[in-house]
């Protein structure tokens, strides 16, 4: 099904119906599943006095059949990769291959116990090692930590890692981290929460590091510099050797913030650049698709010298046996259990599916799709940062403000025009900015027609603004309220408090 | 109040409250234009000394966090509790009602190195606002 441009005013368009929630579905006395020959008091008479419920458990009830459809049918009104181009910059909304479904699904990795003993689980502490040694492989570190839980974990972990370095050090002064004003605002956050200053650079005329405001702001309290690389304006740093070396310069510690990773996996190696300390987002370069709220996994690499200060517990190897450590140097657990194993196998499998050449095509083509359609679509709205892009790009539709337009209006448009909408009102610097990955994984014949429809929808919003603001008309719920919604969120289901 | 208002390239105002050490600020209505609905504002205690250009409150609206920073240093002696129940005030009225926090300024002198509205209107002409 080819998406067209929404025709504004068409009385030929109805707008899908909400799917009424499971409550409102409720029909009393409906059943899922029957236990045969069981009644359900000789269950619940096995119960403990004391440890049962006084009033019984309020939830709908249903068929199997009305589960079925109530899902298939939401799944039908949600957009995602499967269904829409999806080019939500800095989330890497790529197709992930189905075959990696089938990594999670086998028994012996799917079965295991969290708190099986490692004697019996060999075989997955072996895939998750050599998972390890492969990361180290791509980002040229000399040791990773599988453990946190998605890339804001990760930086937090490099960053406890930080300070735990400086403390093994006696040095107590460097208690700043610098963060450029274009990195993602996790940065900020995750050094606030290892407790440190946060100190922001602000970003240069061209959109990237201000190599002279780096060296202004570099002392001996600098105890970390954080770079998003590509940046999130989607630009390799020109200068970036330069600032590695001051930074070294002042004996302060390097992070990269590898959340961009889909631009240079298989290309470079932060480690090779300098970097002590990187993390990535498997969810989002790694085959586990991401925006249903997890799990993810933020594997966090370092150097030889951060080494000891990874989490614990630790995978070793002796000869032909894995164990699990925890070195006193460590700076403690910062999850349950390994990791999110499941989707770390994941990555496994599609790095070894795709070789070290496939790994470079990735990015290749990510980086090439990015181009084109930046090519495609200049001289529709004026782009933040000049030349080539790395794998995604920041349009800002500031000058239709005077026709009283949002960037977010754009994005409506552009859902009834058959896509998912690019991300908004991100980077923070760029005013009303619209931010554009199209990832590897789209045909250039997805890409042309998203640039037709782009320009279609520029021109209507010159012509026509109104029409713009009427915009989405093609979905469920069009425009929420989102201050409502922000301050006076509606958790509970209504129809869920007439049920008893 | 009709005393002159200074601002700062990150889209503060400030104004005296008629003595020159006691002084409100907000954000400007640019400001508020940028960052577009305010649904919660998280406003300095009251007693807390901050320097000039430190982070004093901080203004989430449906887009984003955005710090707000003191355009001279002081003490804050007095927060505006109105827009903690209704921060649609520093939408509707950011010079008036919507005002964020009143400081008992440590450096008069500071005053000088803030933009008047000519300097502040060239700015935004410019756009090379700090940006929030």
């Amino acid at each position: 099904m080819q998406p067209e441009l929404s025709k504004t005013g068409e009385s030929s368009f109805v707008r899908p119906s909400m799917e009424p929630t499971l409550w409102q579905k409720n029909r009393p006395g409906a059943r899922g599943v029957e236990s045969p020959g069981v009644a359900p008091e000789s269950v619940t008479s096995q119960i403990p006095k004391g440890a049962g419920r006084e009033i019984p458990l309020s939830l709908p009830e249903l068929s199997e059949l009305d589960v079925v459809r109530h899902f298939t049918r939401l799944s039908h009104l949600n957009r995602g990769v499967d269904t829409h181009f999806y080019p939500l910059g800095s989330c890497t909304m790529k197709y992930n291959p189905k075959v990696m479904d089938r990594i999670p699904e086998i028994p012996g990795f799917r079965d295991l116990h969290p708190r099986i003993d490692p004697d019996g689980m060999q075989g997955l502490l072996e895939a998750l090692h050599t998972c390890e040694e492969t990361l180290c492989q791509l980002l040229g570190m000399e040791a990773v930590t599988l453990a946190p839980a998605a890339g804001a974990h990760g930086e937090l972990t490099g960053i406890l890692v930080t300070r735990r370095y400086f403390e093994s050090r006696g040095d107590k002064n460097r208690t700043e981290i610098l963060i450029p004003d274009s990195a993602h605002g996790t940065n900020p956050a995750s050094a606030a929460m290892g407790g440190f200053t946060v100190h922001v650079l602000p970003s240069g005329s061209d959109g990237g590091v201000d190599l002279a405001r780096l060296e202004e702001a570099l002392s001996p309290r600098t105890a970390l510099v954080m770079m998003t690389v590509p940046s999130t304006l989607g630009i390799f740093e020109k200068d970036l050797p330069k600032m590695v070396a001051l930074v070294k310069a002042s004996g302060a510690l390097l992070y990269l913030d590898g959340a961009n990773f889909n631009a240079f996996i298989g290309v470079l190696r932060p480690g090779d650049l300098g970097f002590d300390i990187v993390h990535i987002n498997t969810h989002k370069t790694l085959a586990t698709p991401h925006g249903g709220g997890g799990p993810g996994s933020g594997p966090v690499g370092v150097k030889s010298h951060l080494a000891p200060y990874l989490p614990s517990p630790r995978i070793r190897k002796d000869g032909d046996r894995y164990s699990l450590v925890s070195p006193e140097t460590s700076i403690g657990p910062i999850r349950s259990f390994i990791g999110s194993s499941l989707v770390l196998l994941r990555a496994l499998g599609y790095v070894r599916m795709l070789g070290g050449e496939g790994l470079r095509k990735v990015a290749l083509y990510a980086l090439l799709n990015a181009n084109y359609l930046r090519a495609l679509l200049s001289g529709t709205l004026p782009r933040t940062g000049k030349g080539l892009c790395a794998h995604e790009f920041v349009l800002s539709a500031k000058e239709l403000s005077q026709e009283g337009l949002h960037a977010s209006d754009l994005a409506k448009e552009i859902l009834d025009a058959g896509y998912y909408a690019p991300t908004i009102s991100f980077p923070l610097i760029v005013p009303e900015a619209l931010m554009i990955e199209p990832t590897e994984t789209e045909s250039k014949e997805t890409l042309d027609r998203f640039a037709d429809d782009f320009r279609k929808i520029i021109d209507l919003a010159k012509k026509d603004p109104t029409r713009l603001k009427e915009a989405p008309r093609r979905t469920p719920v069009a425009r929420p309220d989102e201050v409502a919604a922000a301050r006076d969120p509606v958790l509970t289901d209504p129809a869920s408090l007439h049920i008893a | 109040m009709s005393s002159e208002r200074r601002y700062t390239p990150t889209h503060e105002w400030i104004q005296s409250l008629g003595e020159p050490s006691l002084m409100r600020i907000g954000i400007t209505d640019f400001a508020q234009k940028e960052i577009t609905d305010v649904v919660f504002v998280e406003l300095p205690k009251i007693g807390k000394k901050v320097p000039q250009g430190a982070e004093a409150a901080i203004i989430e609206s449906v887009k984003a966090a955005f710090s707000i920073y003191a355009p001279m240093g002081g003490e804050v002696v007095a927060v505006n509790s109105d827009i903690e129940s209704n921060p649609a005030l520093v939408n509707s009225d950011p010079y008036g009602a919507g005002w964020i926090f009143e400081l008992r300024v440590d450096d008069p002198a500071q005053w000088n190195s803030l933009l008047d509205e000519k300097g502040y209107q060239a700015l935004l002409v410019s756009g090379t606002g700090g940006g929030h």
